[in-house]
């Protein structure tokens, strides 16, 4: 528990004039949720796809659970337990919640015809039960397909998917973005779940209530680095807004 | 506010209605109510013409008609469900028949043997165009109405270049023969492997990986990128299937007809098309089923055949089932908006229901 399962040491990456990362430090630790905020373009999205192997990186090191690693693909990232919740949720919406969250992974059936791609259907079944309830179980509706089902039955559907394959870090895309007041509620409660199973989670949003409400870190991203940490439970939303603005720079600069 | 916070709670808890029981999840498939719509046409027929139309010469006539069109509906339905569409099938299955009698024809003789090396010839003609198909539409990106339409034009002009538009006649006789003496369990030979062929097809579409994968495509190709399925491999072999379809029902038509066809396929493509789409596979891909294209195929067979023992000029065969395939996907669309907006109880064999009550 004492080094990061996921750190970030200097990393850069220009897209011709434009450095979208800009010497960026970035860490996280087993079993903790580390906000990761910014105003638009300062570079949170563009880190995330760096941590993910979306982005090849100008400069810089990954060190994942104390190991320099390169990740060049997200096939890379999957095999090291990592996986992206986007914000577009990436479903297939005439599917129902089981066929999604295997989507790619299916269960062969249990002998030769597992090899001709038939799928056990009833142990993916239990099992998307079991993680679904693991959740906090708002889906139900195991046959019915997720097009038909609210943005918070499906914001869990896509959770589900992730940390049933990711067991070191989850990352969020702004979770609770297009939500409404109980789902929104019931996603923050799923990633304290996810948190309290100790898995890592990086939770991108423009939120500042929930970040102070489910983060144990804050990080502020500007211009494409880390300008400042801060410890959740010492922390308000006037200081972040600040820190995310160059307002507190500026009067740290001063002092 | 506790007010704001209850009408919350409703909308997350799911209406445990509608999903519960299977019958209720049938009746939310377009499929079963068009099925309804074909027992409709055939009770009207049965007692416009009695046992005329009832009779058993009448059911395999008509599912004679419906033998090559199906095996060709299974391979449009995947490819439909992929969002993709297929254009080239009847132009495939000329020019795999004129391939298939060509080669039968230079190995010569009357038998199985023969039969089989046709066969083989047509099938792999059919993968061939198939995968061609599927490659253009996969790695080059050209949209598949485009690329197919392509492919059915020149398909069929090779067919023409090589028999100088001449239909070609060797077709061994233990072909024909199949088709015309032999029956299985009561049932014609070609409507046999027709079925044969079909429920192969729902199992794979609805019990195997391929068919998930394919369903996961046309719901949402970036989705199922992003999960790691090999969406371009699978495009191919999809359309490569409806290709492969399309040759294997090339001999069926060369057992059927004793001859190529060249000038008659013209139309078999949309008309599969119009029976896929019929029996609720949706033309945006993601939904649909073998069922259903069953349904569909048998819809304007029966039609044809009704008008015929009822004395109707068959040609409003054609006016009937344009009619049947725009008002299928009318109410096929409203039912999935109606779906959207919350009240999926409200399928149309539902109300039907309810209002016969």
């Amino acid at each position: 528990m004492t080094q990061p399962i996921l750190e970030a040491r200097g990393i850069s990456r220009s897209f011709g004039h434009v450095r979208a990362l800009a010497n960026a430090d970035f860490d996280i630790y087993p079993g903790e949720v580390v906000a990761l905020i910014g105003d638009n373009g300062a570079g949170k999205s563009t880190l995330v796809k760096a941590l993910t192997g979306n982005l090849a990186l100008d400069e810089g090191q990954l060190i994942f659970d104390g190991k320099p690693v390169t990740i060049s693909s997200p096939q890379e990232a999957s095999a090291l337990g990592m996986e992206v919740v986007y914000q577009d949720l990436a479903l297939a919406p005439h599917l129902n919640p089981v066929q999604n969250m295997y989507l790619g992974r299916e269960i062969p059936r249990k002998g030769i015809l597992g090899k001709f791609g038939f799928m056990d259907e009833k142990a993916m079944e239990s099992a998307a039960v079991a993680s679904f309830a693991e959740l906090g179980g708002t889906v139900r509706a195991m046959k019915a397909p997720i097009g038909s089902m609210s943005g918070g039955q499906r914001q869990q559907v896509a959770i589900a998917r992730a940390i049933s394959w990711a067991d070191k870090i989850v990352i969020l895309d702004e979770p609770t973005a297009a939500l409404g007041v109980v789902q929104t509620k019931n996603v923050l409660e799923s990633i304290k779940r996810v948190r309290d199973k100790g898995i890592a989670v990086i939770l991108i949003s423009h939120s500042m209530p929930h970040v102070l409400e489910v983060a144990n870190r804050v990080q502020v991203m500007r211009l494409g680095t880390r300008v400042a940490t801060y410890d959740a439970a010492k922390t308000s939303v006037e200081e972040l807004v600040g820190a995310m603005t160059g307002a507190l720079d500026k009067k740290g600069e001063a002092a | 506010m506790s007010v704001i916070a209850k009408t919350e709670e409703v909308g997350v808890v799911d209406p445990p209605g509608p999903k519960s029981s299977l019958l209720s999840r049938l009746g939310n498939t377009q499929s079963v109510w068009i099925l309804g719509v074909l027992l409709a046409i055939i009770a009207f027929f049965s007692i416009a013409a009695g046992t005329k139309f009832l009779s058993t010469s009448n059911f395999s006539l008509i599912s004679q008609n419906v033998a090559v069109w199906a095996v060709l509906g299974v391979g449009m339905t995947f490819v439909i469900i992929t969002s993709g569409i297929d254009l080239s099938i009847g132009s495939v299955l000329v020019f795999s028949s004129v391939v298939a009698a060509k080669v039968m024809a230079a190995v010569g003789g009357d038998g199985w043997g023969t039969a089989f090396i046709g066969l083989a010839a047509a099938l792999a003609s059919g993968i061939g165009w198939g995968v061609l198909n599927g490659y253009l539409v996969a790695k080059s990106k050209i949209p598949a109405l485009i690329v197919t339409l392509g492919t059915l034009s020149v398909a069929l002009g090779l067919a023409q270049v090589v028999t100088g538009g001449i239909d070609v006649r060797t077709v061994p006789e233990a072909l024909t023969d199949f088709n015309t003496y032999i029956k299985i369990l009561g049932i014609p030979t070609l409507p046999f492997i027709a079925l044969i062929v079909l429920i192969l097809g729902g199992i794979i579409l609805h019990r195997t990986k391929f068919g998930r994968y394919t369903y996961a495509i046309g719901s949402n190709e970036e989705a199922a990128r992003r999960v790691g399925v090999k969406v371009d491999r699978h495009l191919i072999l999809v359309y490569g299937l409806s290709g492969m379809l399309a040759g294997f029902a090339a001999m069926m038509a060369l057992a059927q007809f004793g001859t190529t066809t060249i000038a008659g396929q013209s139309l078999t493509n949309l008309n599969v098309i119009a029976a896929v789409v019929i029996g609720g596979t949706s033309i945006f891909g993601g939904e649909g089923s073998i069922f259903g294209t069953v349904v569909g195929l048998f819809i304007p067979a029966v039609l044809q055949a009704g008008f015929v023992i009822i004395g109707v000029q068959p040609f409003w065969q054609g006016v009937a089932v344009g009619t049947v395939l725009v008002a299928a996907v009318y109410v096929d669309q409203s039912r999935r908006a109606a779906a959207l907006r919350g009240a999926s109880s409200s399928s149309p064999l539902r109300s039907l229901l309810r209002r016969s009550k």
